[in-house]
């Protein structure tokens, strides 16, 4: 039945075999969400309205990466219209979204050295969380390697870095998207995260930074005996996603090698004997961790008493048994915590990839990820632009009249969850702020009459 | 002399002198600390314009010298209030204050060149200001907030208490145990406790040192000088940049021949030689990249040597992650290996892993780019210790300051590796263990050379140029004494410069401009200054 369909079309090529950069002019023509796009990034400056910024979107830099690697950097459109269009013309392998300037950044050479000068403005904060970065703690690949055993550790990054910015900075418009490979960016989208300086985006990521990069052998973690709430609430998460799914899919505590990693963390030799004593006789990563999680806290406990008993004779053994329950939290920590790469928060110009780019190698879509089913998300499952341009294929009589063609694909769900976990609202506050703009501007005397 | 602070003003009352101060600025007057809104009144002679700006500097410095050593800011306060004492007192308090207000306008002119200067003199600054504002009475701080127009309320009683909890969480994370219990118990005043917006206490949110709800800091009164240094160094900042480009369309023109050379000179002679520059040190050239290998044993300081030479290294895997190839790239860059030559050096070195054509797609770029021929043509700076101290190498990388990141067994092979002697090794590792990174990095370059390291290492170039130094250093002294450095004064000067007179700066000729440019209208004998340094502005 498939040979007949296949053989009776005029176009019965199957995309999944084609070069990913020959299928990107049909992408950006028919599939990529050019609306979605430009409504997010014009932030109601859309010309439309009276009170809104004409010049908002032609000042946001655009960097291109053409076939060959080559940058092309400072690009910026008039609107949506002229967006798409470029586009479809010059077929990006790449689209990477910079800040918005204060002037054009195309005419930027005319403003350099002038009184006015060309500087950035606003820019989302953005966030990038990378898998290579925890290459010492997984154990189903390295690198480019990326699958459902080592996914949960970009959940839990993701379901941290949600919660701390809803909840600690009160940031509402905050959206997450799968970097095409082996990450997740994020995108913090509200006016006052767009207008931060670059000091205060170093806090905020420094604020979210507890694992510090390695230091002989072990990762160097920013915590203290006794945790900040947010900490609190970020290990609280963690100790479930590390004993429920990390623990078990990366089988932690099985490979001699790995186990001893683990160890290292423990406050002592005597300790780290005792566990492996319990060990002789388990080999699951599971049973294991209990062996561990147990010794640690008897000896806690065991520390704790004597601290009781030896009243007055100072604080020392209780500061061990505090010390020795912190382990615990350091190995949870050092094996979950998210790993951001903190260069890219820092700057309000660091350029980033935009959502719905394709990754020219494996042709995967840079999908929006709904943070409340992040747990759930398959990168393996990834729509390809292979696949959606073979879904249009066989649809094509089937679209609706006036819709996208993306409609009849999976690019559907895809734009659908960018508007349900973020666009919709967005959009919401902006054209409510345009109102609240215009009836100020009504409500103030005029000179005119 | 209205031009010259007019420019260094925040932009306030940019021309108008003698308009009456308002009263506000009369309270701003009582006050000892300043905010530096208001331009210092009356004419000010440039041989003090001057001598106040050394003073400063020998103040800054001092802080920076400080965390230098590995002081933390919460460590350095008595120390940073006595260096103030020592350089910056005066007959009256009048006097005292206007010293302080006129230096540092004068500096805010010296250091708004570039954005190095800037950061520097910012970094400085602010510590300087938190430590006065911690050394004030709590009615004088309250003074200064409220002559300064700082909004900052206590929280409310039904706020504080819905937060108790959480701040109790805080104080103990921070390890005040003490504080934390009588939170716990509400034995603190709910109006110890200010509630700000988020973006007004960058490093207190950085540091996790406040709790933070819905874009809400809430800072206790201990933490009240991080508060009130935001906005000091938001004007700061912002000051410097209006600054920098007035000098540059009017003020340095206009005064070619009377403050720029002073102004200049300020910036230049303080931080020592300027290693971000190297055609300004006639450096360029001097280095190929053959001679690399070569001068990576000789002189290299460790985390430059160990990104070359070691298993994980550019010279045998043949690959350095971007981090360590800006880190790397540029310290070649800063001791005079020309752009052409540290393409062919690149190359060579990567051609195993990134032969011809890839190398130059992928990394032609990068090599450019660091010598300001890409992108946005940002001539770029090589990395000081403290950024290479700064930086956390991840999985996989080198880059980074080894006597943080090393372990005391690797640290230990690789500095024998270095052929630093012995004893110098366990001193470096001690140093290192204890957190003092610089320090370790000078004892292994005592134990390397077999000398003393007068300077401290704060610069990796630096410990390059230590070696040109050493090789002549008999030239050096003998010029020295040839242009008859007087003691006293010019001494104090060449010290404040920090290397001007000292034995490890780049090359004779340098050195002693230096000298010159500082002995300029402070020296010993006013006379033989030129005639117009003398007038009166």
């Amino acid at each position: 039945m498939s040979g007949e369909q296949a053989g009776a079309g005029p176009m019965a090529t199957d995309f999944n075999n084609m070069g990913v950069q020959d299928m990107m002019k049909l992408y950006y023509s028919r599939l990529f969400p050019h609306q979605e796009m430009y409504k997010w990034l014009a932030y109601g400056n859309d010309g439309k309205h009276p009170k809104s910024d004409g010049t908002f979107f032609q000042r946001r830099e655009f960097c291109f990466t053409l076939d060959g690697d080559i940058f092309v950097r400072y690009q910026s459109f008039k609107d949506g219209g002229e967006m798409a269009a470029a586009l479809k013309d010059r077929c990006p392998s790449k689209i990477d979204i910079g800040p918005v300037y204060n002037v054009d950044p195309q005419r930027r050479a005319a403003y350099q050295g002038s009184g006015q000068g060309f500087s950035p403005l606003e820019r989302e904060l953005v966030f990038d969380i990378d898998l290579t970065d925890y290459d010492d703690v997984r154990t189903c690949g390295k690198e480019g390697h990326i699958c459902g055993k080592c996914w949960p550790l970009m959940a839990a990054a993701i379901k941290i870095l949600d919660a701390g910015l809803r909840q600690d900075f009160g940031f509402q418009h905050v959206f997450f998207v799968y970097s095409g490979r082996r990450g997740v960016h994020c995108w913090v989208c509200d006016e006052r995260a767009r207008k931060l300086t670059d000091e205060q985006r170093s806090a905020i990521a420094n604020y979210f930074a507890v694992y510090k990069g390695q230091e002989r052998g072990v990762a160097k973690l920013a915590l203290s005996l006794d945790d900040h709430p947010a900490i609190a609430r970020a290990y609280e998460l963690l100790r479930e996603a590390f004993e429920q799914r990390i623990l078990p899919e990366q089988r932690l505590l099985e490979d001699e090698q790995q186990a001893q990693a683990v160890l290292a963390y423990l406050p002592n030799d005597a300790i780290r004997e005792e566990v492996q004593r319990r060990w002789q006789h388990r080999s699951g990563s599971e049973e294991r961790w209990e062996a561990l999680v147990e010794a640690v806290e008897e000896e806690a406990d065991a520390l704790e008493v004597q601290g009781r008993k030896r009243q007055g004779g100072g604080d020392a053994p209780r500061a061990a048994g505090k010390a020795m329950r912190k382990a615990l939290k350091d190995i949870v920590c050092a094996y979950t915590y998210p790993r951001l790469d903190m260069e890219v928060s820092k700057k309000m110009n660091h350029l980033l990839k935009a959502p719905f780019c394709v990754h020219p190698k494996t042709g995967k879509v840079c999908v929006p990820i709904d943070p409340d089913h992040a747990w759930e998300f398959d990168p393996d499952a990834v729509c390809t632009v292979g696949g959606l341009l073979n879904q249009l294929n066989s649809s094509s009589g089937g679209a609706v009249q006036g819709e996208e063609p993306w409609r009849a694909t999976d690019m559907s769900q895809a734009v659908d969850t960018f508007r349900a976990c973020f666009l919709d609202e967005l959009q919401a506050e902006v054209k409510a702020g345009l109102a609240e703009k215009a009836r100020q501007a009504a409500a103030e005397p005029t000179l005119a009459w | 002399m209205a031009t010259f602070l007019d420019a260094g003003a925040v932009g306030k009352r940019p021309v108008l002198r003698d308009v009456q101060p308002t009263s506000r600025a009369a309270a701003r007057s009582k006050v000892a600390l300043s905010m530096y809104t208001d331009l210092p009144d009356g004419e000010i002679a440039i041989e003090e314009f001057e001598r106040f700006a050394m003073d400063r500097l020998r103040v800054l410095k001092g802080i920076d010298d400080l965390k230098v050593k590995g002081f933390r800011p919460d460590q350095m306060q008595e120390k940073v209030i006595e260096l103030y004492e020592k350089h910056m007192s005066a007959s009256s308090r009048e006097e005292r204050q206007r010293k302080d207000v006129v230096s540092h306008f004068v500096l805010r002119l010296a250091y708004c060149r570039t954005e190095d200067l800037r950061r520097w003199l910012i970094a400085q600054e602010c510590d300087l200001f938190r430590a006065r504002f911690r050394e004030m009475l709590p009615s004088e701080q309250k003074a200064f907030m409220e002559a300064n127009e700082l909004p900052f309320r206590p929280l409310g009683r039904p706020d504080f208490e819905e937060v108790r909890e959480q701040l109790a969480a805080v104080a103990a994370s921070l390890g005040q145990a003490l504080a934390s219990s009588a939170l716990r118990r509400g034995d603190v005043p709910h109006d110890n406790y200010y509630k700000v917006p988020f973006e007004q206490v960058p490093d207190l949110v950085g540091g996790r040192k406040v709790y933070l709800q819905a874009g809400y800091a809430y800072v206790s009164k201990d933490q009240m000088s991080s508060l009130v240094v935001q906005p000091f160094r938001a004007a700061l900042s912002k000051a410097l940049v209006v600054t920098a480009r007035r000098w540059a369309a009017v003020v340095a023109p206009e005064e070619a021949d009377r403050l720029t050379p002073v102004v200049e000179s300020l910036s230049q002679r303080y931080l020592g030689p300027d290693y971000s520059d190297p055609e300004k040190r006639g450096v360029v050239g001097t280095v190929s990249a053959g001679d690399i290998p070569r001068l990576v044993r000789e002189s290299f300081p460790l985390c430059m040597a160990s990104m070359y030479q070691a298993s994980w290294a550019l010279h045998d895997s043949h690959h350095l992650k971007h981090e360590g190839r800006m880190q790397f790239g540029l310290f070649l860059k800063g001791i005079g290996l020309p752009l052409e030559e540290a393409i062919r050096f690149w190359r060579t070195e990567m051609a195993p892993v990134a032969p011809g054509e890839k190398f130059d797609k992928q990394y032609l770029y990068n090599v450019r780019h660091n010598y300001g021929k890409e992108g946005n043509r940002k001539d770029y700076t090589p990395y000081t210790c403290m950024k290479i101290i700064g930086s956390t190498p991840g999985v996989g990388q080198v880059h980074g300051c080894p006597y943080k990141t090393f372990s005391q067994e690797s640290l230990r092979a690789a500095l024998a590796r270095l052929q630093v002697a012995p004893t110098k090794i366990e001193e470096a590792c001690n140093k290192a263990k204890a957190g003092h990174f610089q320090l370790a990095c000078a004892a292994a370059w005592e134990g390397k050379h077999g000398c003393a390291c007068d300077t401290g290492i704060n610069h990796p170039n630096q410990a390059r140029a230590c070696y040109y130094a050493e090789s002549r250093r008999v030239l050096d002294q003998e010029q020295q004494a040839a242009g008859g450095q007087p003691g006293g004064q010019a001494g104090a000067a060449a010290a404040a410069a920090g290397t001007g007179g000292q034995p490890y700066t780049p090359g004779p000729q340098t050195a002693t401009r230096q000298l010159q440019n500082a002995l300029g209208s402070n020296g010993p004998q006013p006379d033989s200054a030129p005639a117009k340094m003398q007038r009166v502005g």
